[in-house]
């Protein structure tokens, strides 16, 4: 997103790509819901990933929306799409809450470890959760909108479609605001150097904190809109490699850009569906490929490709990693 | 007390192939400076190679003596090489960037591995059973056990002691101690620091591969394997410190009888005891429980 573009045009560019899926072909407009909700996860590591911190372990806060939102709705009959949404993003919101302070303590390699630990601790704990529905986890019943039930599945897909795009879409427009807030601003000194921004008087654990909890219910939102897409859950979503490619949509985003994230979430998609059609058995080295290229050639991710001009750090950017190494040793 | 046996016994197999793993990921860590993960996959990569020499070698009538040898050789031949190929071909590329972006690189390898085995050994369980029986069944305090089992036990301490004995009593190996201290003052003492990380990529995918090997004939090979050892290693090595041989030991034996014991005592806590084993000493000890903290720059 460009620095001048008003937050207005950006709802108005939302409401025009949900719409846009009224002239969708079918295949696609799954896709595409998929690749929004995979965009909206992938936008909260983005974001964490501005503190310096790559969490490897997002699918923690995505099986947490996704199981407390289908538990929620089969227990009280909840299937407004909406709704399980709020609650998908709130029951990631909370979990974020709770363990984002022991977690921000850490930084770099240690961080991603113990996301990764963390997600692992809930998905052994689901797959022996027999209440659950152990590895095989269990169904939900069809989303409905408003009071709304969709019989038709066209109708049904593009409401899905269309909550999944409007909520990634309004988060985008949320963090283009978050990164240009002070808050934003902290969490990029926090990446560079956090014992100097603890020498402003800022708190770098609290500024990661934030982060983590926005990063948390945005994984929330998404883990209940792929339970609205697939109606089924199973301890697969807490899997770290399940993490893993949302890292990757992050990586081939770089973290810029917020529309690179959509972007990427969506090439994603689309490499993935071509793959399992004509090569199948291929698609993680495809993705892995693909994900050594963008280190390799596009290291600061797509979203330089047309935000290069804008901010000439590449040389500033190289030299404190270099301090960093040195450090490290 | 039969029943503690039991447990300890279960624990320390379970630790010995986890201990070869988890020292390759450590010294590949602390050398390199690189968490590895398509170390799982080396595993793997291993496993499926020793089943092909084993199913060969049994193929052609050959006694599983032999085919344990053969298992063994074709694997550290082909892990060194996969090693030394992708450590000058691909990693060097990257030295210098962020742990963070090196971390993602062997992530693209493991994506890259996973589907390679699957294609080159197909997507359904592949047996390599013949070596298993090779050293007959032992009765050991009223417990039957399968001898290959045991023999695991001393196999694995002797490969420690033999990198331990390698890093710190032979000239080569204080090089290599040199260069996880400090590296820039080994380059500037005429180390061919180069050598050394190609040197211990090399090794560390050598240990995985290894480990697969010996642990082929005891499992299925399918795929998921590597994703599955990987965690388990890191847990280990997180446990006992990233770039420590002690600290891999020791966290092998941990998780080795945390696993074990859940197995026997409380079978639904097999799965995330031992992540709640490496949480738990992330938080109190983020350092690991045999690594020393290091002063930063500012």
């Amino acid at each position: 997103m460009k620095q001048g573009l008003h937050p207005l045009v950006m709802i108005a560019l939302v409401a025009l790509a949900a719409l846009f899926g009224r002239v969708l072909p079918t295949w696609t407009l799954s896709l595409a819901t998929v690749a929004a909700s995979n965009a909206l996860i992938a936008l909260g590591i983005v974001i964490l990933a501005r503190t310096g911190n790559v969490s490897f372990g997002q699918g923690l806060f995505y099986a947490a929306g996704g199981y407390g939102v289908a538990l929620i709705a089969n227990a009280w009959g909840i299937t407004d799409a909406v709704a399980q949404m709020l609650i998908g993003a709130l029951c990631g919101g909370l979990l974020g809450l709770a363990i984002g302070p022991l977690i921000a303590r850490y930084s770099g390699i240690f961080f991603g470890m113990l996301t990764l630990a963390l997600s692992m601790v809930l998905y052994g704990a689901l797959v022996k959760t027999t209440a659950l529905g152990g590895s095989d986890g269990f169904n939900v019943g069809r989303p409905s909108l408003f009071g709304m039930v969709f019989t038709d599945p066209r109708e049904a897909d593009f409401m899905l479609y269309a909550v999944s795009v409007v909520t990634t879409g309004l988060a985008g427009i949320a963090a283009t605001i978050l990164f240009r807030s002070e808050l934003g601003l902290a969490s990029l000194a926090v990446r560079e150097n956090n014992l100097r921004v603890e020498y402003l008087g800022l708190s770098s654990n609290r500024i990661i904190t934030i982060n983590l909890v926005i990063a948390a219910v945005f994984a929330g939102a998404s883990g209940a809109l792929a339970l609205m897409a697939q109606r089924h859950i199973d301890p697969q979503f807490a899997y770290w490699t399940t993490s893993g490619e949302f890292v990757f949509v992050a990586v081939l985003a770089g973290y810029q850009s917020v529309a690179a994230v959509f972007v990427a979430s969506l090439a994603l998609e689309l490499v993935r569906s071509f793959s399992n059609l004509y090569l199948p058995n291929t698609w993680q080295l495809v993705l892995g490929v693909f994900l050594l290229g963008v280190i390799l050639f596009l290291p600061r991710g797509i979203g330089s490709l047309w935000i290069r001009r804008r901010n000439r750090i590449g040389p500033a950017a190289a030299a404190p990693a270099a301090i960093q190494k040195e450090a490290a040793q | 007390m039969n029943f503690f046996l039991t447990i300890v016994l279960d624990g320390l197999i379970q630790a010995s192939w986890l201990f070869i793993v988890a020292l390759g990921l450590t010294l590949v860590f602390g050398v390199l400076k690189i968490l590895n993960i398509a170390h799982g996959s080396f595993y793997a990569l291993g496993a499926y190679v020793a089943a092909t020499a084993v199913t060969t070698v049994a193929a052609h009538n050959l006694p599983p003596s032999l085919g344990f040898a053969a298992m063994l050789v074709c694997v550290a031949l082909i892990a060194s090489a996969v090693g030394l190929l992708l450590e000058r071909g691909l990693l060097k590329m990257f030295y210098g960037r962020d742990e963070v972006v090196l971390l993602l690189v062997t992530y693209a390898v493991f994506l890259i591995l996973e589907d390679g085995t699957k294609l080159i050994w197909g997507v359904n369980p592949i047996y390599a059973t013949q070596p298993y029986e090779l050293f007959g069944n032992v009765e050991f305090a009223g417990l039957y056990y399968v001898g290959y089992d045991l023999v695991l036990i001393p196999v694995s301490a002797t490969i420690g002691f033999l990198v331990w004995f390698g890093l710190n009593r032979t000239v080569t190996g204080k090089i290599v101690l040199a260069v996880i201290h400090n590296e820039e003052m080994s380059v500037s003492m005429g180390v061919r620091v180069k050598r050394v990380y190609a040197f211990a990529f090399a090794f560390g995918v050598l240990l995985a591969g290894l480990a697969g090997a010996l642990t082929a004939p005891k499992i299925s090979m399918q795929p998921g394997l590597s994703s599955d050892v990987i965690i388990l290693s890191f847990a280990i090595v997180v446990i006992g410190g990233l770039g420590s041989v002690e600290g891999a030991a020791v966290g092998a034996i941990l998780v080795g009888l945390a696993r074990a014991a859940a197995v026997h005592l409380m079978p639904q806590a097999e799965l995330f005891i031992i992540y709640l084993i490496m949480a738990a000493v992330l938080m109190f000890r983020p350092e690991g429980l045999f690594k020393r903290e290091t002063a930063r720059r500012i």
